[in-house]
C-alpha cells in the first residue's frame, strides 16, 4: 500500500510534524523542508519508523530566494509533484519587541508573507499542470483583525490569506485546491516562551488531526478548533470605540 | 536569565494532593534541552513527563519542570531483533499504535516486554520508576529489557549508559526516579509474543489463602493479578477476584487497537463520588459479577485487560478536589500472607476502603535498579481519598506492618513515607545519592534525602 506523497514545508514545527505523522500512518511518500537539518533527520527517522513508505529531505532557509530553486528541484528527484503540499513555516516573534524596530517589522512580513508567497507561486505552476491536488496552507486567525499585541504577524497572515483566496479563484475548475488553515492559539514551543496559555490552547496533535481531515475533504478554509471561527467573526464586528477598551 | 521560563500552578501528580509553583520548560529537540539545562540559573531540574506518579516524585515545587513531551521521536526500529531506541518522551499508547503488533520474523508479533497500569506514560517515567506490570512473574521489571541510555546530567554532557559501559550510571537511572539526570533516549528490546489476543480466565476467591493457591497454580499463565474487596472482614477477609491470562496465536490482525479514552472526566467535582456507600455496591456489585460459577473465561485485546483504567479520561478528578493517596507495598514471600492479612485487617477496621485494591505476586527475577521497587512477595496497591489526618494516621499504620514485615514503599506512588521506612526499604539508597545529579531534585528526595533520620525513627515508633 502506497499513500500519498507529501511536501511539507517547515517540516520542523509542532503542527507540521503532527499532520506529517498522520501522513506517514498512511504509508506517504514524504518530502521534508526545514533550515534545522540535524531536527530534521531526527524527525525524517521518526517518520520512517511510524510507517511513512519513503522518506525525503531538504535543508534550506526559506527567506533566501535563490534556495527555491534547488528545493524544488530536490523535491523533483524524491516525490516528483506532489499531490499535497503543506506550507506550515513561520515566525511569531515577540510583538513588543519587533513593533518599534524597522529591520524586524520587515523580517517578519518577509517570512510570514513574501517568502510562502513565493514558495507557494513556484510550488502552483507545477502542480496546476496535474489537474488535481492541494496546496494547504498555515494562515492564522491574528489575520482576521489587527490587534495591538500581534498586528505585524497577524497583517502578514492577512496578506496570506487574501494572497490564497485570489489564488484559489483563479485555480477554480482547474482540480487543484487551496486550503487556507487558521489555527487560534496552539500550544506549542512558540507559544510557550512567550508565555502564552489559557484555556482557549489547543494541542498541536488536535490542529493535526482537524488538517488531515480537511485536507481528506478538499475543504478551501478551516478554522481550528471550530470555535475561532466564531469568536472570530465576534471580534471582526465589533465597532472601533469598543474594540480599542479591549486588551486583544 | 531564569524568568525566561514560564511559570505554572497546574503541573499535579496523579493523586492531585500537592500543590506547587513550577517553571516549566518544554523543549522539541534534545539541543532545547540542553539549552534550558544550561540556562537553569539557581533553580533545581526535574523531568516531567506525563504526570503519572501518584504523588510527589514527579513534582519539584520552585524549581524547574522540563517536560519531555516534545522528546517524542522514534530513532531507529530492528524489526527483526525488536530493538527499538526512541526519545524518551514517547509514550507507551504511541509505542502501542505504532511498533506494537509488527510483525516478527517467524511469524509472532512485537510487543511490550512490560507494561505498567496505563499505556499513557513515558518510556522515560517508565525506566526511571522501573515499572512493572502483571507479568511480573515471567518478565521482571522494565528495566531488564533496557539496554541502553542516553542521559543528560548537568556535570558532564551526554553520557551513554548500558549495563557494561557507564553500569553505576544505567544501574542507578533505572528506577532512579528521574534524578540522575534527564532521560533523553532509550533503547528497548520488545518481547515476541503469539499475538495481541489473550484468553483471560477469572476466578472468585473466598479468603488469602485462596489467592495463594491460584497464584500458585498459575505458573503457565504469563499476566496474574487479583482485585480484593478491602469492605471484607472476618472469614471473608481477602475475598475477590483472580485474573490470569496468556496470549492466543494470532498475530495482530483483525484485533482492535486501543483509541483515545470514550470517556473523561472533564473537571473536578466538588465533592467525590467516590464514597462509602459507592464503593459498598461497587463491591457487591464486583464480587457478584462471575455469577454462581464464581468463574469466567474470554477472549480480549491485550490492551482492554491491561489497562482497565485506560478507557476513563482523568479518572483521579473523581476523588474530588483534595485529590487522594496511592499506597502500594510489596513484602517478601514469607512474611506475606501474614502481613497482608494485617494490612486487610487495618484498613477495613478503619472504615476507609479502597476502591481499587490490587493484589500481586512478584516473581523472583531481581530488578537491575539501585533504587528499583519490584523484588520477590507479593505486592498489595490502594487508592484512598485524601480525608486529611485520618487518612494519613492510617496510612502510618500501614507503615509499620510493612516495615515489619521487611517490605518496602512504591516510590512513584508515594506522596508521605518517612524518610526512615525509605532508608530501610531501600539500602541501596546512599550508593544511589552520590550517583544524583548535582542539579537535579525532586520532593520526594528533598524528604526522603534530607531528613533528620532520627526525628523519623522517632515519629515511627509513636
Amino acid at each position: 500500500m502506497s499513500g500519498p506523497s507529501v511536501a511539507v514545508f517547515g517540516a520542523t514545527s509542532a503542527i507540521a510534524e503532527q499532520v506529517a505523522r498522520r501522513f506517514a500512518a498512511r504509508g506517504a511518500r514524504l518530502f521534508l523542508v526545514a533550515r534545522d537539518s540535524a531536527r530534521l533527520e531526527r524527525i525524517a527517522a521518526d517518520l520512517a519508523i511510524r510507517g511513512a513508505a519513503s522518506v525525503h529531505t531538504h535543508a534550506a532557509d526559506f527567506d533566501d530566494a535563490a534556495a527555491l530553486g534547488p528545493m524544488l528541484e530536490a523535491m523533483g528527484r524524491s516525490v516528483g509533484v506532489p499531490e499535497i503540499a503543506l506550507v506550515a513555516f513561520g515566525t511569531l516573534g515577540d510583538q513588543t519587541a519587533i513593533a518599534r524596530d524597522v529591520d524586524a517589522v520587515g523580517r517578519v512580513l518577509t517570512t510570514n508573507f513574501v517568502s510562502p508567497a513565493r514558495l507557494i507561486t513556484a510550488l502552483v505552476e507545477r502542480m496546476e499542470p496535474e489537474g488535481r491536488g492541494l496546496v494547504a496552507v498555515l494562515t492564522s486567525v491574528a489575520g482576521e483583525r489587527g490587534r495591538a499585541s500581534n498586528y505585524v504577524y497577524g497583517s502578514a497572515k492577512a496578506g496570506l490569506s487574501t494572497f490564497l483566496e485570489g489564488l484559489r479563484h483563479r485555480l477554480a475548475g482547474s482540480g487543484l485546491q487551496v486550503l487556507d488553515i487558521r489555527p487560534g492559539p496552539v500550544d506549542t514551543p512558540m507559544t510557550r516562551e512567550l508565555g502564552l496559555g489559557g484555556p482557549l490552547l489547543a494541542s498541536a496533535e488536535r490542529v493535526a488531526a482537524d488538517i488531515e481531515r480537511a485536507i481528506d475533504r478538499r475543504r478551501s478554509l478551516l478554522y481550528t478548533p471550530w470555535f475561532w471561527r466564531w469568536i472570530m467573526l465576534g471580534i471582526r464586528t465589533l465597532p472601533e470605540p469598543i474594540f480599542h477598551r479591549l486588551q486583544l | 536569565m531564569v524568568s525566561r521560563f514560564p511559570e505554572s500552578e497546574t503541573h499535579l501528580s496523579w493523586g492531585r494532593v500537592l500543590r506547587a509553583r513550577h517553571r516549566i520548560a518544554r523543549p522539541s529537540s534534545p539541543e532545547a534541552a540542553e539549552e534550558a539545562l544550561a540556562r537553569r540559573g539557581g533553580l533545581s531540574v526535574l523531568a516531567f513527563g506525563l504526570g503519572r506518579s501518584y504523588g510527589d516524585s514527579c513534582l519539584n515545587p520552585d524549581g524547574l519542570l522540563i517536560e519531555t513531551r516534545g522528546l517524542d521521536r522514534l530513532l531507529a526500529f530492528d524489526p527483526t531483533r525488536g530493538i527499538l531506541r526512541a526519545e524518551a518522551g514517547v509514550s507507551l499508547a504511541d509505542l502501542l499504535a505504532t511498533v506494537v503488533g509488527r510483525p516478527t520474523p517467524d511469524g509472532g508479533v512485537w510487543c511490550l516486554p512490560v507494561s505498567p497500569g496505563t499505556r499513557f506514560v513515558t518510556l522515560g517515567g517508565a525506566v526511571a520508576n522501573d515499572v512493572h506490570g502483571k507479568n511480573h512473574g515471567v518478565a521482571g521489571s522494565f528495566g531488564r529489557h533496557v539496554r541502553a541510555l542516553t542521559l543528560l546530567r548537568s556535570d558532564r554532557g551526554r553520557v551513554e549508559c548500558t549495563p557494561e559501559h557507564n553500569g553505576e550510571l544505567f544501574r542507578a537511572t533505572i528506577g532512579g526516579l528521574g534524578l540522575t539526570g534527564l532521560i533523553l533516549e532509550v533503547t528497548l528490546q520488545l518481547e515476541r509474543v503469539e499475538g495481541l489476543l489473550l484468553e483471560v480466565e477469572e476466578i472468585r476467591f473466598e479468603d488469602l489463602e485462596g489467592f495463594y493457591r491460584l497464584a500458585e497454580e498459575s505458573a503457565g499463565w504469563t499476566y496474574t493479578v487479583a482485585w480484593v474487596d478491602c469492605l471484607a472482614r472476618g472469614r471473608n477477609l481477602g475475598r475477590g477476584i483472580f485474573s490470569r491470562a496468556r496470549h492466543l496465536p494470532g498475530g495482530a490482525e483483525h484485533v482492535e487497537r486501543p483509541g483515545p479514552p470514550r470517556l473523561s472526566v472533564p473537571v473536578t467535582p466538588p465533592l467525590s463520588p467516590l464514597g462509602r456507600a459507592s464503593l459498598t455496591a461497587f463491591n457487591a456489585l464486583i464480587w457478584r459479577r462471575l455469577g454462581l460459577a464464581g468463574r469466567r473465561v474470554r477472549t480480549v485485546p491485550w490492551h482492554r485487560f491491561l489497562y482497565p483504567l485506560d478507557s476513563i479520561g482523568a479518572w483521579n478528578r473523581l476523588y474530588g478536589p483534595r485529590g487522594f493517596w496511592q499506597y502500594q507495598c510489596v513484602v517478601p514471600p514469607a512474611e506475606a500472607p501474614r502481613a497482608v492479612a494485617r494490612l486487610l485487617e487495618t484498613i477495613a477496621h478503619s472504615g476507609q476502603g479502597s476502591f481499587l485494591a490490587v493484589l500481586k505476586t512478584m516473581g523472583p527475577l531481581p530488578s537491575p535498579g539501585l533504587l528499583s521497587f519490584p523484588m520477590e512477595g507479593t505486592t498489595l496497591a490502594l487508592d484512598f481519598p485524601n480525608r486529611g489526618s485520618p487518612t494519613l494516621e492510617l496510612l502510618a499504620r500501614l507503615d509499620r506492618i510493612v516495615l515489619e514485615a521487611g517490605g518496602r514503599l512504591y516510590p512513584a506512588k508515594d506522596g508521605r513515607m518517612p524518610a526512615h521506612l525509605f532508608r530501610v526499604g531501600f539500602p541501596n539508597w546512599r550508593a544511589f545519592a552520590e550517583l544524583v545529579d548535582p542539579a537535579f531534585s525532586s520532593a520526594f528526595w528533598r524528604r526522603v534525602d534530607t531528613a533528620d533520620e532520627r526525628a523519623q525513627v522517632m515519629e515511627l515508633a509513636a
